[in-house]
């Protein structure tokens, strides 16, 4: 068991990447029992900085000191045998194991051919009981919600022998709910002789748990101070270094006809005998953002898939300007008018492998000018991406490079550009900022605003009840494959949409 | 601009570096092979890449060899760019010869371009066929397009040995009872002009390098190409921007199995002239290779045919020299993929690319950034 860490420093660190300044002379402290944020948009360092502390790479210049003795950090074992373990924000689990095998997998075992299950159980049942953290041991992971997956990966860190945790973005993938058992559960962990760095860009969730708050921005550590004497505001503006202000919408007094009318829609769930939508209905008109407020996992994305021609309905009607659209192809459907930002933006908005300039022209290929008879032309495809590329502020090398290497930012600039420019009658947008930082979640809202003044009927479908708030017209609460209630925007206060969303209908409790 | 092409050129690098890296590690073990068959490797290896380079019999069969293998791997090359494999190449050539020698002997007074044209088009219906049913079976029926493919195969093989000893028989077989199972020889006008007296270089080369250009043309520069390989690098990207991947995954089997048809119009009208037992000598395999080795690019595909052309050519020469069997070359082949694909995995990890890197004297990638450029 490594000692305890009363206190870990990192001194003027800095780290070079060919071309890159990822660091530049970055020094931070975490005392026992503190939970340090690391705040900063995406390409801030955070990450960086965090892997040279756990040893996945070596710092250029700079030291580390454990407890006043400078400490060589090489690779993930050395922090490890020191107390320092990490989270990361995708969870390393092997699914088809139990939680036991899991954890067992990264132990020193006594022996070379003997797994000693029972000793792990001992282990993780100490640590379940000093932390408060209840795991099910012979569970297999496949079988555990993404909450439970992220207690696992908190008890096989604690039961190495870690008493600093690095957790990196570790509410990405967690609804709300499972985002605020995740804090009160780390505000318990650090009662005992624990500390935590929390790497986030959410404000919100580092002004609830941090002790203090360290903010880089390219590279630099541009703040470090008490997380209570600063406002979020304050905070968000230290990131991006500019004041930050929340796109909200004007109030309008009329609105166009209704361009995308879903009338009572039934449909299939991924599970036999089971209806993912049932009996669902909900409008949108012309220059009006309708949210779809509720908890994942209740038939949006099915909604959402409907809609485009995706999954088969097998009752009730979609019009899109007047037009049934029920169960037509997806290629009809686009053609009919209607934008989609799918909910993951790598693999179902855009072809990662593909340049920028190929997944530009997706769903215009087809159609002059990109293309004569069967022949791509060339010159109009670019000139179109670079134009595109330009008018959106995609942050790409060229049109040439692959979506895969651009951040989730660009990606999604990427496929706002590919869509509004289609100028679609209706725009369905899926958790459109999901991750993203708060520079790029302001952009993505601008052009979505922007597509409400140009007319278009916008669905927007998101579990955050702020960006909920500050865009839609309308929200319309989707429990169970139903829609709840739809309220307009004036009447919604977050409370009751919080009961909404958890199935408790309106006026009843 | 300048760094995207940089980065162009460098995975090109990779690439060949992969695929030479591999051919040597397949020599290499191969040289096992020929050790523990009691022969000298260094001389085996010697007579089978410098003998047929050395004179024209060796030149001229080496691209004889080159031509229908150019054919297969295009196909298999344009299968794999769509998110399918095809290993039923060798049933697809069958189909092909047999739709081919039909249409051939059927009309065998057409004139010269007309019949030929006609030959390689019925050739690509067969072929693209018995490709289509895979392609069919995997889009609607989820059936694995491997196990088709293959089972596809035994079935071709039978049903091209009865019609080879039944209905297409040489009726001048039955005649003297000699009952060889062929067809009959087609006309003069449905054969391939061969260029030189004395040798069987025929234009099914120039034929086949010509189709490499259009599979390049077709898959890079068309709208049809360009949804072909979107459906392949990402399904459901592709469905999303409406795009119907069932359609494409049956079009990339019609279109790789009729390549591979053609391949076998190629051999009955350039080398044989009629229709025959093995007539394939495991093209529809070999062209998997050839494809790999080719980077699955049309224009990597070229050479790539040529250099198997040349394994093959060179594997008969060394049997006689040295008295190994030639059938070692299969063996070698396999090597060969097992390494290219194996390599691949090796030099995906990004540490080792840089190690490979630093040993040609490259620069670094793989310390990049994780965040590099994000943001």
């Amino acid at each position: 068991m490594a000692e305890i860490i009363d206190r870990l420093e990192m001194n003027h660190i800095t780290k070079r990447f060919p071309g890159v300044l990822a660091l530049d002379d970055v020094t931070i402290h975490l005392r026992k029992g503190e939970i340090l944020a690391l705040l900063g948009e995406n390409g801030a360092g955070k990450t960086t900085l965090m892997n040279v502390l756990y040893g996945l790479y070596h710092q250029d210049e700079g030291s580390v000191l454990i407890n006043g003795q400078e400490v060589q950090i090489y690779e993930p074992l050395d922090a490890l045998k020191r107390g320092i373990g990490m989270v990361h924000q995708h969870f390393m689990l092997v699914p088809n194991l139990t939680v036991l095998e899991n954890i067992a997998l990264g132990m020193y075992q006594h022996s070379e051919f003997k797994l000693d299950l029972e000793r792990v159980r001992g282990r993780v049942k100490e640590v379940a009981e000093r932390y408060n953290l209840s795991v099910k041991p012979d569970a297999y992971i496949w079988q555990l919600s993404v909450g439970e997956q992220q207690r696992v990966e908190l008890v096989k860190v604690l039961t190495l022998g870690a008493n600093v945790l690095i957790l990196d973005e570790p509410t990405a993938a967690l609804t709300p709910q499972q985002t605020d058992a995740l804090i009160d559960l780390l505000r318990q962990t650090v009662l005992q002789d624990t500390s935590i760095i929390f790497i986030s860009h959410k404000l919100n969730e580092v002004k609830a748990i941090s002790d203090r708050v360290a903010v880089l921005r390219n590279g630099k550590l541009v703040f470090d101070g008490n997380t209570a004497d600063h406002s979020a505001a304050d905070l968000a503006e230290k990131m991006a270094g500019r004041e930050i202000k929340y796109p909200k919408i004007q109030k309008k007094d009329e609105y166009g006809v209704p361009i995308l009318q879903v009338q009572n829609v039934w449909a299939d769930g991924d599970q036999e005998g089971t209806d993912s939508l049932q009996g669902l209905s909900v409008e949108v008109r012309a220059g009006e953002i309708v949210g779809v407020a509720g908890v994942s996992g209740n038939g949006q994305r099915e909604l959402a898939d409907a809609i485009n021609g995706i999954r088969k309905i097998k009752e009730g009607r979609i019009v899109l300007d007047g037009e049934d659209i029920s169960n037509h192809s997806p290629q009809q459907i686009i053609d009919r008018g209607m934008g989609y930002i799918p909910e993951d933006r790598l693999h179902e908005g855009t072809i990662p492998r593909f340049s920028v300039r190929e997944n530009l022209i997706m769903k215009d290929y087809r159609r002059a000018p990109l293309s004569k008879a069967l022949f791509l032309r060339k010159g109009e495809i670019d000139s179109r991406s670079e134009s595109l590329v330009k008018a959106f502020n995609v942050k790409t090398p060229d049109i040439q490079t692959s979506c895969a290497s651009l951040s989730g930012g660009n990606i999604q600039k990427v496929i706002l550009a590919r869509e509004i420019t289609r100028k679609p009658k209706a725009l369905l947008a899926a958790y459109p900022i999901r991750g993203l930082d708060i520079g790029a979640s302001e952009y993505v809202h601008n052009q979505l605003i922007q597509a409400r003044e140009e007319g278009m009927a916008v669905l927007l479908i998101s579990e955050e009840l702020d960006e909920l708030l500050d865009l839609c017209d309308r929200i319309a609460v989707m429990y169970e494959g139903k829609i709840l209630d739809v309220l307009p925007r004036e009447e919604c206060t977050k409370q009751e949409l919080g009961l909404l969303m958890a199935g408790v209908a309106h006026g009843k409790e | 601009m300048e760094k995207s092409s940089a980065d162009k050129y460098r995975e090109l690098a990779v690439s060949t570096v992969i695929v030479l890296f591999s051919l040597m590690i397949a020599l290499i073990l191969g040289a096992f092979l020929f050790a523990v068959a009691g022969a000298n490797p260094l001389r085996a290896y010697g007579v089978m890449l410098a003998q047929p380079l050395s004179g024209m019999f060796g030149l001229t069969e080496m691209m004889v060899r080159a031509a229908p293998l150019m054919l297969v791997g295009l196909g298999i090359a344009i299968a794999f760019r769509s998110g399918i494999l095809n290993i039923g190449g060798e049933g697809q050539i069958m189909l092909g010869v047999v739709f081919g020698t039909a249409v051939g002997l059927a009309l065998p007074n057409l004139p010269k371009p007309l019949l030929i044209a006609a030959v390689f088009l019925a050739a690509f219906v067969g072929g693209g066929l018995w490709g289509g049913i895979a392609g069919w079976m995997r889009a609607y029926l989820n059936v694995n397009e491997i196990l088709s493919t293959v089972m596809l195969n035994y079935i071709a093989v039978q049903v091209y040995q009865y019609l080879l000893r039944g209905p297409m028989i040489d009726p001048n077989e039955v005649a003297y009872g000699t009952g060889v199972p062929q067809t009959a020889l087609l006309s003069e006008n449905a054969r391939l002009i061969r260029y030189i007296q004395g040798f069987r270089l025929h234009s099914g080369l120039l034929i086949a390098i010509a189709l490499a250009v259009v599979v390049f043309l077709f898959l890079w520069k068309t709208t049809v190409g360009y949804r072909m390989r979107a459906v392949g690098a990402e399904p459901k990207a592709a469905t999303y921007a409406g795009m119907n991947v069932k359609h494409n995954l049956v079009l990339a089997m019609v279109l790789s199995g009729g390549f591979a048809g053609m391949a076998g119009a190629i051999e009955v009208m350039g080398v044989h002239h009629r229709a025959m037992e093995s007539i394939s000598a495991g093209y529809g395999f070999s062209g998997i290779v050839v494809a790999l080795f080719g980077g699955l690019h049309p224009l990597g595909i070229v050479p790539s045919s040529m250099v198997f052309g040349l394994l093959i050519v060179g594997a008969d020469m060394m049997q006689r020299a040295v008295d190994v069997p030639a059938s070692i070359i299969l063996a070698i082949q396999g090597l060969i993929i097992v390494a290219i694909v194996s390599s691949n995995l090796f030099l995906k990890n990004p540490k080792m690319r840089d190690k490979v890197f630093s040993l040609l004297g490259g620069r670094k990638i793989a310390e990049r950034d994780p965040e590099g450029g994000r943001t």
